[in-house]
């Protein structure tokens, strides 16, 4: 029996567990995505049309058979767009909204097609006559190396200490490669945008987006229009991952094209195997590495570099391939580490932000260099672990020149060893092993510190607004958006928390830009962080003018009112908040105000590689054992124990949630989800059908969930709790060390197994085979 | 044809009496709810039948059963839901009043978090509740393998699963004490043969087999659907005009299931689910396999029949079929022929089937006592995946123990499913033993040079074919080891 049933607590109150503000709607099928909106009378479709190719130069064009088509209205190439073809997020110049010259990946969008429904736009999409002259293309990153290694975008190197004298000191040194599958973020609602043209300049859009703000300022930049007359709105997301950190900007841009040129609202919805075509991934990576360590295991020097499928353009490459770096020390202090990023330029999909945004592979290549170290010297990895561990106040410097103030991997480790029976487990599977003929098993255990910040300094920031009303309800906008993770829940307990009201008092609205300007990604699993303080930020001033009124108008000190649960207490008299808002409103108050946070403390110089990029860190541990069958690699996961930091958390059941979930994800990514393309550069795994996530049969049938409930955020942060969407995910790096340990059985544990990643079960079976050769010798 | 036709399609849905005179053939039944119902709960996740976001129940009469199951309704067209009820997740709650148990359920173990998969979570978790109120486990877990939820990692949804039951019982529900009213109605709109369109949207409803093959035999172009489970991606994904279109799946003459002497007998009509308990009756070697094709919306709808005549080099029922000797019956107008299954498959994409010709029923020889059948599938993802190969074996060992007889066949390993008869011959007649394994093993590359593809490399599925057969040889001699996932 699973351990995580939550029981739900009916107040509300900070750090309860709480259900999703939307729970009742979602189960009712009543909750509103952008494709469930009543579209306005004769909303018109579009649908694109992508290139046949991954590499060519386009010779000519031909979309008379497109624009012939039954009910379609008109079609819209780079030639319609008013200002700029582009929609690099970070401004490189390298993403046309429709390729023009040459196609750069198979999947890239040509044109779009506009017609009075879907079905007649999607047919018509694929009706133009393309002629391609073709050119090589790079399809991974083995070929874009032999390629001459263009890159997207400029790399990075964090160095510390002395690596090549490291290295020479060191007892033992391996020089060895992993490969880290990249992942489709497999959203459940795909990527939509609904918009709907206005007066002069303006557009309002709906859209699927972690992002208003940016595709307002996309919009703007395609249509030549300031970012005033575009207004974005984003109730929810159905799931976003990081896959809707840019990647709506190509689909809302289109849409808003095509409603100012026709004048008509128009709603894109890609199918998903298109969805799957056009959109980017997380990357892939290839480290190549060297270690050198001593006979204890303890790691002398690192040098590794980290080379990564960025795509056909930048994106997001530059600081994905930056936060790989920034967590190639996982939870390990060492000595001297030089680690090297190569964003490398292939002929694929842009690939973009992904839960982890770079990190999880940067952990799953570090833990290579341990789970090797283990196995050279015959040891637990869980032993070589430890002795590598950063410290509390010394060996605690980050190969950024970070200073970890904040360090608890030492107890949690030591918690989910105990909760979890690791040595006992470990030592039954090494017994079993040795009599089972076809079945083995592995056990693996491993740790996360996860920095949290955007290393871009200037995301640190949010905006909230809050409304109090004269009958006392309270309208709640801040500039996060609600993909599924709880945000909007959160900060509402913390509003409801700060005025004292029963949390459905607080009307959670969706995200706009009107309202809230200006705002960040919701992503690196800051949302919480910054949007909770800001609208705490709003909160108390509205609560600082109810308080200085009520003090004048009961006639008592300031400090004679007291904030209680449901009202104030002005004396001896309690003023329920309903009331004192009223009154408020009566005598001339402002009950609203516009909350901002920027997050202190943080800085980071890229260019000399030094720093304070994240404002602290989060820490977890998991432990995972697998059988797998050496006949044909199929394997199942047997248990696997959870144990995550996540300081004070402002809402159990909503974090617990996070963890379970970003786990089970993460173990997707490391074992069935595997990307193909083919020798074309075509994707071949472009739908649930061939693309294979986790379903409910491949969770742990045991499987323990906890949150350290004694960790408590050394920083001030919101409620002394800590980010928790993305670090979970790494917990999945202990799945392929237990099933790497089941395999390197076979060769009774003498050869690190090395599986690659994602870990299917013909790795499985590669791998035993391996093990079988080089036994044999 | 039948001397009177009707021209509407008729189905309840939820409690609104739905009477369609037109209708394009090819338009889906999320379609129809989405767009012209404004029945929005309903979400669109792949257009494939592989999300379950579009999860709905459909109840259709079953001899004197009313039985409601999960179907995909992205690929489920509107015109095969004649005569049947179909319950929408709106259906479960009136707005602003109170949940449904399951969705009551699902919102006290946080079991939503993005909600886009949800409703369709429901829908099938609703279905499960109804069939069997307390479920292990296992049986929750398989109600949900059609169905994928990317934020939750499942483990509140199967919480909220256990604990339906806590909430209200089963016979409380709408659904279950309206069963009889249900059953009038539906019976009501049974009728004569439906004929609506002309070309390629004409759509019929065959009221009975022989007016199906009196239809089809004057209309060989027409597309033949049952479960649609394949065919709805014809439309979905290709885009293709298929129609005019036979609707086939609701045929009370092709469910038929007859457990003969000798053999077991499966109209063309009967889907997974329905042959599930005579599979585990007669071949409990193969319920591994039947639990493990689709998830439960596509083996509600899906038929072997289906399976069979539409030829897949990937078909999971091919192989053991083939093994046990199978013959498929098929039928043109009045005229009915018998074909060995092995003999069907001619090439790649290409059955032994004359236009105006349908598949009628399986025939499946039960096993010989003292012979060995086994079935194995392998993929990537252990549920709802497609094979990346799947063999089956069967064998007769003899007294001196002796291979006495063997049947292999593999899908996934060549263009259409197929025999392995090279390694047959290096078995036939030889030891039943190791050494005799070791042997024909090496003649795999004889019988099948598998290509490299998204789901395996060529060199994965050689080797683990051969790994299957030494995993056979050692389940016959009781030293077989075999994943066990650890599930009440």
């Amino acid at each position: 029996m699973n351990k995580m049933e939550v029981v739900t607590g009916k107040t509300g109150r900070l750090h309860e567990a709480t259900p999703h503000d939307s729970a009742a709607k979602h189960v009712a099928g009543r909750a509103d995505y952008v494709d469930d909106l009543t579209e306005p009378e004769g909303t018109l479709h579009a649908y694109l049309g992508v290139s046949g190719r991954a590499h060519a130069e386009i010779a000519a064009l031909d979309l008379d058979a497109v624009r012939a088509a039954p009910d379609v209205v008109g079609v819209l190439t780079a030639d319609d767009i008013p200002a700029e073809n582009d929609i690099s997020s970070v401004h490189k110049h390298d993403e046309p909204v429709f390729a023009q010259i040459h196609v750069e990946y198979w999947g890239q969008p040509l044109f779009a097609v506009i017609g009075t429904t879907r079905e007649a736009a999607r047919r018509a999409s694929r009706l133009a006559k393309v002629e391609y002259r073709d050119l090589p293309h790079v399809g991974d990153v083995a070929a874009a190396r032999a390629a001459g290694g263009t890159l997207v975008t400029e790399p990075m190197t964090l160095e510390r200490g002395d690596v090549a004298a490291g290295l020479a000191a060191s007892a033992h040194r391996i020089k060895a490669q992993v490969t880290i599958g990249g992942q489709e973020h497999f959203y459940l609602e795909g990527q939509v945008a609904l918009a709907i043209p206005g007066e002069d300049d303006e557009v309002l859009i709906h859209v699927s987006s972690q992002h208003p703000t940016e595709i307002q300022v996309m919009v703007a930049q395609v249509l030549g229009v300031p970012h005033a007359a575009v207004t974005v709105n984003m109730r929810r997301m159905g799931g976003g991952f990081g896959g809707k950190e840019t990647q709506g900007n190509l689909f809302a841009v289109v849409a808003a094209l095509a409603a100012k040129r026709f004048n008509r609202a128009v709603k894109i919805r890609p199918d998903r195997d298109d969805d799957f075509q056009i959109t980017g991934k997380r990357h892939d990576f290839v480290v190549d590495y060297e270690v050198g360590f001593n006979q204890d295991g303890r790691i002398q020097a690192v040098d590794a570099t980290y080379a990564a499928r960025a795509g056909y353009s930048a994106d997001l490459s530059g600081p994905v391939t930056d936060r790989a770096l920034f967590h190639a020390d996982n939870a390990y202090w060492f000595p001297a580490v030089r680690v090297n990023s190569l964003p490398l330029k292939t002929n694929t999909q842009s690939n973009t932000a992904f839960r982890g945004f770079g990190g999880p592979q940067g952990i799953l290549g570090c833990e290579r260099w341990i789970e090797d170290v283990a196995y050279a010297l015959g040891k637990d990895p869980l032993e070589i672990r430890r002795v590598n561990f950063y410290g509390t106040d010394r060996n605690n410097i980050t190969p950024y020149h970070q200073t970890i103030e904040d360090n608890i991997i030492h107890r949690i480790v030591d918690e989910l060893e105990r909760s979890s029976d690791y040595q006992k487990r470990r030592s039954a599977v090494l017994a079993f092993n040795r009599t089972s003929r076809t079945l083995k098993r592995g056990i693996g255990l491993t740790p996360v510190k996860f920095g949290i910040s955007f290393t871009a300094t200037w995301h640190n920031q949010a905006g909230a607004l809050v409304h109090v009303y004269r009958d006392g309800s309270v309208h709640l906008s801040h500039g996060g958006t609600e993909m599924g993770q709880g945000l909007h829940v959160k900060v509402a307990q913390v509003v409801a928390e700060a005025f004292g009201v029963p949390l459905e008092r607080v009307k959670i609205t969706a995200s706009n830009t009107g309202k809230v300007p200006n705002t960040s990604a919701t992503a690196a699993s800051s949302g919480t962080d910054l949007n909770g303080m800001a609208a705490l930020n709003a909160a108390e001033q509205i609560k600082a003018r109810m308080h200085a009124h009520a003090a004048r108008i009961y006639e008592v000190e300031p400090k004679d009112v007291v904030w209680e649960f449901g009202g104030i207490r002005a004396g001896k008299q309690f003023v329920p908040f309903d009331e004192l808002a009223t009154s408020c409103w009566m005598n001339r108050v402002q009950l609203s105000a516009a909350g901002f946070y920027a997050t202190p403390k943080i800085h980071w110089d890229r260019a000399s590689g030094r720093g304070h990029p994240f404002y602290y860190f989060a820490y977890g541990a998991a432990c995972t054992e697998v059988t797998i069958d050496t006949l044909t690699g199929e394997y199942q996961m047997d248990r696997a124990d959870v144990l995550e930091d996540v300081g004070h958390s402002l809402n159990p059941a909503i974090d617990l949630g996070q963890v379970e979930g970003g786990f089970i994800q993460g173990i997707g990514w490391l074992t069935s989800e595997e990307l193909v393309w083919d020798e074309k550069g075509q994707l071949r795994t472009h739908a649930p059908s061939t693309y294979k996530i986790p379903l409910a049969s491949d969770v742990p049938p045991i499987f323990n969930v906890k949150l350290a409930e004694w960790s408590v955020n050394k920083e001030p942060a919101i409620g002394r709790s800590k980010a928790v969407g993305e670090p979970p995910l790494c917990l999945a790096a202990s799945v392929v060390e237990a099933l790497g340990m089941a395999v390197a059985s076979v060769a009774d544990y003498k050869i690190a197994p090395r599986l690659d990643m994602p870990v299917t079960p013909e790795r499985v079976l590669m791998g035993v085979e391996r093990m079988k050769r080089e036994r044999a010798g | 044809m039948a001397s009177e036709v009707s021209t509407a399609l008729r189905f309840i849905l939820n409690d609104e009496d739905v009477v369609l005179t037109h209708l394009r053939a090819t338009e889906t039944l999320l379609d129809f709810l989405r767009l012209n119902k404004g029945l929005r709960g309903s979400k669109e996740g792949c257009a494939e039948g592989d999300c379950g976001a579009c999860t709905v129940l459909v109840g259709r009469l079953r001899g004197d059963r009313l039985v409601y199951e999960t179907i995909n309704a992205c690929i489920a067209f509107v015109g095969s839901l004649h005569g049947t009820h179909v319950v929408t997740v709106e259906h479960l709650s009136p707005v602003n009043g109170p949940l449904h148990p399951v969705q009551q359920a699902m919102v006290d173990y946080h079991g939503s978090q993005c909600g886009f998969c949800t409703p369709g979570i429901v829908m099938s978790l609703y279905g499960l509740w109804m069939e069997e109120p307390q479920p292990g486990t296992a049986a929750i877990e398989r109600a949900l393998q059609g169905n994928l939820c990317r934020c939750t990692g499942y483990a509140p949804i199967l919480c909220a699963a256990r604990a339906i039951s806590s909430y209200s019982q089963v016979e409380a529900d709408p659904l279950v004490a309206e069963r009889q009213a249900m059953r009038a109605q539906l019976r009501a709109l049974n009728g004569p043969t439906v004929d609506i369109g002309e070309g390629k949207d004409r759509l019929i409803v065959p009221a009975n087999v022989d007016d199906l093959a009196e239809i089809y035999a004057a209309n060989p172009e027409a597309t033949l659907v049952s479960g649609a489970t394949d065919v709805g991606l014809w439309v979905t994904k290709f885009m293709r005009d298929i129609g005019p279109m036979i609707h086939i799946g609701h045929l009370e003459e092709l469910h038929r299931i007859e457990e003969g002497q000798g053999a077991l007998t499966l109209g063309a009509g009967v889907t997974y689910t329905e042959a599930t308990g005579a599979i585990a009756r007669h071949f409990p070697q193969l319920s591994e396999l039947w639990d493990r094709i689709g998830g439960a919306q596509v083996r509600n709808a899906g038929t072997i029949g289906a399976n069979v005549a539409n030829g897949s080099p990937i078909g999971d029922t091919p192989p053991p079929l083939i093994v046990l000797g199978a013959h498929v019956v098929l039928r043109k107008g009045l005229e009915r022929r018998e074909v060995r299954l092995r003999d069907f498959f001619v090439a790649y994409g290409k059955q032994d089937r004359q236009p105006g010709e349908f598949v009628e029923k399986i025939i499946v020889p039960y096993l010989p006592v003292g012979e060995r059948l086994a079935c194995y599938k392998i993929t990537k993802r252990r549920d709802e995946d497609i094979s990346a190969l799947c063999g089956a074996f069967r064998i007769f060992v003899n007294d001196d123990g002796d291979v006495g007889m063997v049947r292999i066949a593999f899908g996934g390993m060549a263009a259409t499913p197929k025999r392995a008869k090279a390694v047959e011959a290096a078995l036939l007649g030889r030891p039943w033993n190791s050494a005799t394994v070791d042997a024909a093993m090496g003649a795999f590359g004889e019988d099948y040079q598998p290509i490299s593809d998204m789901r395996a490399s060529a060199q994965y599925r050689l080797l683990t074919a051969q790994n299957l057969l030494r995993r056979f040889y050692l389940e016959s001699i009781g030293e077989g080891e075999r994943l066990a996932r650890a599930v009440a």
